[in-house]
């Protein structure tokens, strides 16, 4: 009767202090957990990894990619001289190659999360020239490419020790668990609580390595899409109002999302049906 | 389950709150379209500062927009007042969101 009782009984409320490395530890063993027969790096291939046939689907896709146009177009981007002389290689360390899985970085100076998208346009203004678009085929190009100079690297993203930080983390993982829209809808409700089953024609993937692969060609868009394409379209999906690319919100969710899945390799970028 | 019901009870509101709204409606006018139309803008503006604004409520306020242009104030004083309603749901989802995110955590 105890037992029945205590297995009865709501689940306790997380305390509110943040852990991220007990975080990430139950994240990926829930995952792992879920799907046993997956080792640890295929979460990076989403749904191609947790079907038969579309893993066979995307073995043949690989042999012509539909992201190969965006990574030849990002590739000549990078290395193109702004009007000023310098180049994005100037804005980052190692010249901006392999340095993907790094990014989100939390900023101490700014108190705040940058991201690869956010951090590339800092670097176009800082060199007098206008910022890209966050959700279209220019900005996806450029992360196209410094994703595959990365590719099989480990997410390493770092907490520092600093207040801020923490709560950067907190504030993204409070919005993946947050129901929004008036289909009352979280991130977790498709990515946490219903991998591997369809939502109409969909396969839905596993919130573990979901952001490794990105930048990502969507058959469902007819071309490529970026992390700020990923999230907002989400929640026009819940029919809640999508925030801003870059955003507070969304720099957190990813700085969240990316540290959870330390460990998975970048794979970006990737393809999805 | 208990998920299930809560989502359940969110709907469940968010229907009779637009079937309230809708079903009580009298001839409307002109000055009745504004005061309906302003206490929706108001609610979804207070949704909006909970960073939780739903696509249908702007719709059913561009609608109600629409209609008092074409002078039709009828429709327009009901969709305004089931714009309110589900803009009011929002803010509920989101005030009750403050905790309720923590249940579903993984740990």
């Amino acid at each position: 009767m105890a037992a029945l009782a205590f297995a009865a009984a709501p689940p306790a409320i997380a305390a509110d202090t943040p852990n991220p490395a007990a975080d990430a530890k139950a994240f990926q063993k829930y995952f792992t957990g879920k799907f046993p027969k997956l080792k640890l790096e295929d979460f990076v291939n989403g749904p191609y990894s947790l079907n038969e046939d579309m893993h066979k689907q995307w073995e043949e896709k690989e042999q012509f990619p539909p992201y190969e146009f965006s990574l030849d177009m990002g590739k000549e981007m990078f290395g193109k001289p702004f009007k000023n002389g310098k180049s994005y290689a100037d804005c980052f360390p190692n010249q901006g190659i392999g340095i993907r899985q790094n990014y989100p970085t939390f900023d101490e100076k700014e108190g705040k999360v940058v991201t690869l998208e956010l951090a590339l346009n800092r670097c176009r203004e800082a060199n007098g020239e206008p910022p890209f678009s966050y959700v279209k085929d220019e900005m996806a190009a450029l992360t196209a490419y410094m994703a595959f100079t990365s590719r099989g690297k480990p997410f390493d993203i770092k907490i520092p020790n600093d207040p801020r930080a923490l709560a950067a983390y907190q504030n993204g993982k409070r919005y993946f668990y947050t129901r929004r829209g008036q289909l009352n809808f979280s991130c977790a409700s498709c990515h946490v609580q219903n991998p591997g089953e369809r939502i109409r024609a969909e396969i839905l993937a596993p919130a573990l390595g979901i952001l490794n692969a990105m930048p990502i060609y969507r058959s469902e868009w007819g071309g490529m899409g970026t992390v700020s394409r990923r999230f907002t379209t989400c929640n026009i999906q819940t029919r809640g109002v999508p925030l801003e690319p870059q955003a507070d919100e969304y720099r957190d969710l990813e700085y969240y999302l990316s540290y959870v899945s330390n460990g998975l390799p970048i794979s970006g970028p990737g393809a999805r049906p | 389950m208990r998920k299930n019901m809560r989502i359940s009870t969110l709907s469940l509101v968010s229907v009779l709150l637009i079937a309230t709204a809708t079903s009580v409606m009298a001839a409307g006018s002109e000055a009745d379209f504004k005061t309906a139309y302003a206490a929706a803008e108001a609610a979804n503006e207070e949704a909006g500062a909970l960073r939780d604004q739903w696509t249908v409520t702007a719709t059913a306020l561009a609608a109600a927009k629409k209609a008092a242009d074409a002078g039709n104030f009828d429709q327009a004083v009901a969709q305004s007042k089931g714009a309110e309603a589900l803009a009011k749901a929002s803010i509920f989802q989101a005030t009750s969101e403050k905790e309720a995110w923590k249940t579903i955590e993984i740990r």
